[in-house]
């Protein structure tokens, strides 16, 4: 009988232990799509893209076709090969900076086109990658390393509340939510919605992950977790913001 | 739906935009993605019309990094993608096509070049020469065509497709807002029923699972260590070098007697030909050099030219970014070198010839 923890039937043996640090995020919201992607049985079907930034580490991460892009263009690789061949169910992978600094614009003109993809955008309120620099999600006051005395509102604004936004410029036919890996049931159930309303035609579907970071946030076990479950979500609400299978078209 | 775009071959009159978009579909584009910019935006009016009527797919975007990306998305998923851009759009061009070089993604990219440097003008250049065959933080492992007519924006954008396919470089038509909006005669014809083959195109990914097994296929564009990434380009080189002497396409005329030869290319080298043409008939040996392919550079060819010559005279609509190509072809030798750049400025036939004779 095996001891070993389960890993999802669409994980990459060969790539495991992964890459990511210890504590990360990542592998959580990756368990969890893999999971998803398991329950969906999609995985001959599936094209993952990811981002530069921590992501990029997902490059070898499934047992599926995956290709890894540049920093913020995720997105307009998903939507170019979903263009091209819309029987591939496409899933783009990236950060909060890949997703709402550099490729902002992206992500915003994939909503508002409602493209036929799934994007996944992992919240872990800095760049990672790079050294732990302030971004778009940063908490007002966090100290990050171009933060040193903290995210000062005045100069550099409030965080971006990404799925408030897209919830608010997509019409029917979007799936909108934001789980966190505190309730990787609950996030599972999200991803899975998501690729589902892919799955069906409806249109674009967006899950924003919470996720911890202890490297940058220089954090021990108990305060990482202590951040993700009740830090964060005070300023990045947990739920569905907008499910097409749950209302009919209004 | 019918099935060809063209059937045989037809004499037709118009501009180089739509020449482009014809082109496309003769050779069997499957989607282009866009974004709006002078002077290639006709490309998109005459790609969206004809389109639909034979199956092809078209997606505007939000900027060209976007279009882009989406076209490298579209060759990754085995369908012929491509896309049309000018000036900052082509400088925005260069981060995916630096992806496509990295990650051999045979994309097909048109460019009508505009003033530069930043926004300039909407009307001609061809000061996109150093941008478009080295740009990007790469090594210029790519294929650049520069028309000269618009029968050859016809047959090169054709051929760009199977270029890029077949070496799998991203691949350029590099042309400029003259030819883009000017109108003139040319044959279109079906390239299958003239004999030329066309690459098939192959997915990377989201190819279908054989016999029920699915090989997921990994691409990336990020390496670990410098010996990694060292032998990747290596390999690129070598098979870059080996497909060069296939590729490279060049022009010559009355050199083996000349005094001196007027280097030029795209549209100036129809007024360096006209001009070479005049000067002959006055009696003055002059002679005529056009690269083709503006990357790889007809080298060896200029070289040979150089050694025969007194003086080679580089005409262009830039401060010399041709030149700057031709003369490290030339590196050693001693021939003496004379040059009418005008930046962004049409060069006509009778400027070189005045020019000419005040170097003779």
């Amino acid at each position: 009988m095996s001891t070993l923890p389960q890993m999802p039937k669409s994980w990459r043996l060969e790539s495991k232990p992964h890459k990511f640090c210890p504590g990360c995020g990542h592998g959580l919201v990756l368990k969890a799509l893999g999971e998803a992607i398991d329950e969906l049985g999609i995985q001959d079907k599936v094209a993952f893209g990811c981002d530069i930034g921590c992501s990029l580490l997902a490059w070898d991460f499934f047992n599926v076709d995956t290709v890894q892009t540049h920093h913020g263009r995720t997105t307009p690789v998903m939507t170019g090969v979903k263009r091209a061949n819309p029987d591939v169910i496409c899933i783009a992978y990236m950060g909060d900076g890949g997703g709402y600094a550099i490729g902002s614009q992206h992500l915003v003109n994939a909503a508002a086109r409602n493209e036929k993809i799934t994007a996944i955008l992992v919240n872990n309120c800095n760049y990672a990658m790079t050294g732990g620099q302030m971004a778009p999600t940063t908490l007002p006051g966090m100290k990050t390393e171009t933060t040193p005395y903290g995210r000062d509102v005045e100069q550099s604004g409030y965080p971006t509340q990404g799925p408030e936004m897209v919830a608010a410029i997509t019409r029917d036919g979007a799936y909108v939510a934001r789980g966190t890996i505190a309730n990787l049931k609950q996030l599972k159930s999200y991803l899975k919605k998501a690729l589902e309303n892919q799955l069906a035609g409806n249109g674009f579907s967006f899950v924003e992950a919470l996720a911890s970071c202890p490297t940058n946030w220089r954090t021990n076990a108990k305060d990482t977790w202590a951040f993700v479950e009740q830090e964060m979500p005070k300023y990045f609400k947990v739920g569905e913001l907008k499910n097409p299978a749950e209302k009919g078209d209004e | 739906m019918s099935e060809k775009p063209i059937q045989g071959e037809k004499r037709v009159f118009m501009t180089g935009n739509e020449v482009v978009a014809w082109a496309a579909l003769a050779a069997k584009a499957d989607i282009m993605y866009g974004y709006p910019i002078t002077p290639q935006n006709e490309i998109m009016h005459y790609w969206t019309r004809m389109a639909p009527k034979f199956g092809r797919k078209f997606l505007q975007t939000e900027d060209e990094l976007s279009a882009g990306f989406t076209t490298l998305g579209g060759v990754l998923s085995g369908r012929k993608a491509f896309t049309a851009t000018a000036g900052p759009g082509n400088t925005l061009m260069q981060e995916p096509l630096s992806m496509a070089e990295m990650m051999r993604i045979p994309s097909v990219v048109v460019i009508q070049q505009r003033g530069g440097p930043s926004t300039a003008t909407v009307i001609y250049s061809q000061q996109e020469v150093t941008m478009t065959t080295f740009g990007g933080n790469g090594e210029g492992f790519r294929i650049v065509y520069s028309t000269s007519t618009h029968q050859e924006l016809f047959d090169y954008t054709i051929k760009a497709f199977n270029t890029a396919w077949k070496y799998r470089f991203p691949t350029f038509v590099l042309a400029d807002g003259y030819q883009a909006k000017m109108r003139e005669s040319l044959k279109i014809y079906d390239p299958e029923e003239k004999g030329v083959k066309l690459i098939q195109p192959e997915a990377t990914i989201g190819k279908p699972a054989v016999n029920g097994v699915k090989e997921p296929v990994h691409v990336r564009n990020t390496y670990n260590t410098e010996e990694e990434l060292f032998e990747v380009l290596t390999g690129y080189m070598e098979d870059y070098q080996k497909c060069a002497p296939e590729v490279t396409e060049y022009q010559e005329f009355d050199c083996d007697d000349a005094d001196i030869v007027v280097v030029s290319h795209g549209v100036v080298a129809r007024a360096a030909k006209v001009a070479v043409q005049e000067l002959r008939q006055e009696g003055l040996k002059a002679g005529f050099f056009r690269p083709v392919t503006l990357r790889p550079f007809p080298a060896d060819q200029l070289r040979s030219v150089a050694d025969k010559t007194k003086t080679l005279l580089f005409v262009e609509s830039a401060f010399g970014q041709m030149a700057k190509l031709a003369k490290e072809s030339i590196f050693g030798s001693t021939v003496n070198v004379e040059t009418l750049y005008k930046p962004g400025v049409g060069i006509t036939s009778e400027e070189i010839v005045a020019k000419v004779k005040g170097v003779l």
